[in-house]
């Protein structure tokens, strides 16, 4: 793991090492092969007319390569509303999230705050109790949230595992003495919150920000249940009818002249598409933070 | 305070010290700041959080709209009745243990052996390279996980019926859809696991492996001597976690992953639960239910969290 092992391992004797090295690095790369060809596949299939797909003529390369499939994602209003809608929910949702996340993780990583314990259990409780589907529905429908982008994201209160590890990480990462030092200037809680706490926190804030964004650019199970007036379906949502159902929309139908036959071959290229443009957003942005997500794992297992 | 900073233990317990010296009172307004920064989160999870746990009253009630919660008329037990005298009961419970029971224990032991390989690997570009794409699966949606199995599946010209030279209809089969569900969850989800592991054993003491050298242990006895042991804690705390989740892991895929011929497999309470209340519109029959699985999530919890305490003093005595 650290320098000195790889020096260690480097040392004469090492010949079963050797071995050894060839086995784990072997092993590695067919691993991350595995992972990563379905991905793959369908990357290359989104740039291929789907028969050829169908025929598989596609395990490396594209086949007669062509952009229709994405012509076709894009030019289909349902996916591009989904898509702003996916956006929308996103960005609100996220920095709702880190908001949350950090109000609530900052008091309670003050040692010094009376019902510190009380306010703990409060919100881990929630972690793992909760109403249920239908008893959490009705408070969501008697407040009014129903078709409203608050629904997507106030239900789902503060995250609570997230700000655990915020907590923790406020805890064993910032110098207490720049607290101290802070205090006796004379700096209140909240200068002390805004000037040591969040500029130090960066790499934490990055995770948190991440975590959230996946989550609501993932989520579809909120909006089946809260946003079902017409034009809210985040994108996974309308992606359902494309990918599980293969239902062919209405603005791909009227695009099409070439009768049953090209209709059905347009359905088929807009599923490889629409999984390259719904996933790709995510896969860019998590390798920049990825260096920070062991590090605040650890603070956040430090504690549990 | 800044004098009592010699050594940072002790300056800390001074300062908690100090902190507990001084009257409640003061220290409430000391910290309203603090309290005011509470107010938001704590409000939102008592209307959204505990708002829906008074609710779940409702399961012992019939409940009406019109009349509201107080005013819906006490039924006692007759929706549990309903449920366990309706006709697929059993299969819906058997499902859903199965389906959790069998993706714990073939997906917990996966993501242990991967960090244990890659905590080895010695050559730390690759390693980098490894781990990006082994989390890459994590961050998509389950849907879109759902669409590519249906595409990799498809009886005609599907990755897997390509690869295999046959035409098999996976998803509507009975029989695959566990392996299914689980493979494609062990895909998707394994190379994040490992992150947990990972962070454990870069703790450990790397003075342990050149002793371990020295006595001329192999990577292999290194790994079993060594990085196991000192994953076995955080492992237990997984199983555990992970025990606490039995009973709700998974509505999302088994639901996208359902169709008719699948049922007989694919029938769990979870999507039973959406079904009744959401579009059935059937609330205190299916907040009935909802409180039958947590309650079995609960008692799953107890008995795992024992048998993974005794399973770790053993390790430990």
């Amino acid at each position: 793991m650290s320098a000195k092992t790889k020096t260690i391992g480097k040392k004469p004797g090492g010949l079963s090492d050797r071995a050894s090295d060839v086995v784990l690095v072997v092993l590695s790369v067919v691993i991350m092969l595995l992972v990563a060809y379905p991905l793959y596949y369908i990357l290359v299939a989104s740039f291929s007319d789907p028969y050829d797909v169908y025929a598989g003529k596609t395990f490396l390369l594209p086949s007669q390569f062509t952009l229709d499939g994405y012509k076709a994602v894009f030019s289909d209003d349902s996916i591009l509303v989904g898509y702003w809608n996916s956006i929308k929910y996103t960005v609100v949702g996220t920095i709702f999230s880190v908001v949350m996340i950090y109000i609530t993780a900052y008091p309670l990583s003050n040692p010094d705050l009376p019902g510190r314990k009380f306010f703990n259990i409060f919100f881990v409780i929630t972690m793992y109790f909760g109403g249920g589907l239908i008893p959490t529905y009705l408070v969501v429908r008697d407040t009014g949230l129903i078709n409203t982008i608050w629904a997507m994201f106030l239900p789902g209160g503060v995250a609570v595992s997230n700000m655990i590890i915020a907590r923790n990480y406020f805890e064993t990462s910032i110098p207490k003495e720049l607290k101290e030092a802070a205090e006796i200037d004379g700096a209140s809680k909240l200068r002390i919150f805004w000037d040591i706490i969040i500029p130090l926190s960066r790499p934490i804030m990055a995770v948190m920000v991440v975590f959230s964004m996946v989550a609501y650019w993932n989520d579809w199970f909120t909006a089946l249940i809260y946003m079902t007036g017409e034009g809210r379906a985040p994108l996974p949502l309308v992606l359902r009818n494309i990918l599980i159902a293969s239902e062919t929309s209405a603005s791909q139908a009227s695009m099409i002249s070439g009768g049953y036959a090209a209709l059905n071959k347009l359905t088929e290229s807009i599923k490889f598409g629409s999984i390259i443009v719904a996933a790709a957003p995510m896969l860019i942005i998590y390798p920049f933070v990825q260096k920070y997500f062991e590090q605040g794992f650890m603070a956040g297992a430090v504690k549990g | 305070m800044s004098k009592l900073r010699a050594g940072p233990s002790r300056a800390s317990a001074a300062a908690g010290a100090v902190a507990h010296r001084k009257p409640l009172k003061q220290r409430l307004i000391e910290n309203w700041q603090l309290y005011l920064l509470l107010l938001i989160p704590v409000i939102i999870t008592i209307v959204y959080k505990y708002g829906p746990m008074y609710g779940i009253q409702i399961a012992f009630r019939d409940f009406k709209a019109s009349r509201g919660i107080w005013g819906s008329e006490w039924v006692a037990f007759e929706w549990f009745e309903r449920f366990f005298s309706s006709p697929n009961c059993g299969r819906m419970i058997v499902n859903t243990v199965l389906i959790s029971l069998y993706s714990l224990l073939w997906s917990f032991p996966v993501p242990i052996i991967l960090a244990l390989a890659l905590n080895q690997l010695r050559f730390h570009k690759l390693k980098r390279v490894v781990q990006t794409v082994l989390y890459a699966p994590h961050f998509i949606s389950t849907m879109i996980i759902c669409g590519m199995l249906r595409i990799f599946l498809s009886p005609s010209g599907g990755l897997i019926n390509l690869l295999l030279g046959t035409s098999i209809d996976f998803i509507n089969q009975s029989s695959m859809f566990r392996s299914i569900y689980i493979i494609s969850g062990i895909w998707q989800e394994a190379g994040w696991g490992t992150i947990i592991y990972l962070a454990t054993l870069s703790s450990v003491d790397t003075s342990l492996y050149e002793a371990a050298k020295v006595d001329g242990a192999s990577v292999f006895q290194r790994i079993l001597h060594i990085d196991l042991p000192a994953l076995v804690p955080m492992a237990v705390l997984q199983l555990i976690l992970s025990a606490s989740n039995l009973m709700n892991v998974g509505f999302e895929k088994i639901y996208l992953l359902q169709t008719d011929l699948n049922k007989p497999v694919s029938d769990t309470i979870a999507v039973y639960v959406y079904e009744q209340g959401i579009l059935g519109a059937e609330y205190s029959y299916s907040t009935a239910i909802g409180l039958f699985n947590t309650a079995v999530n609960i008692v799953l919890l107890i008995v795992v969290s024992r048998i993974a305490k005794k399973a770790s003093d053993v390790q430990f005595v």
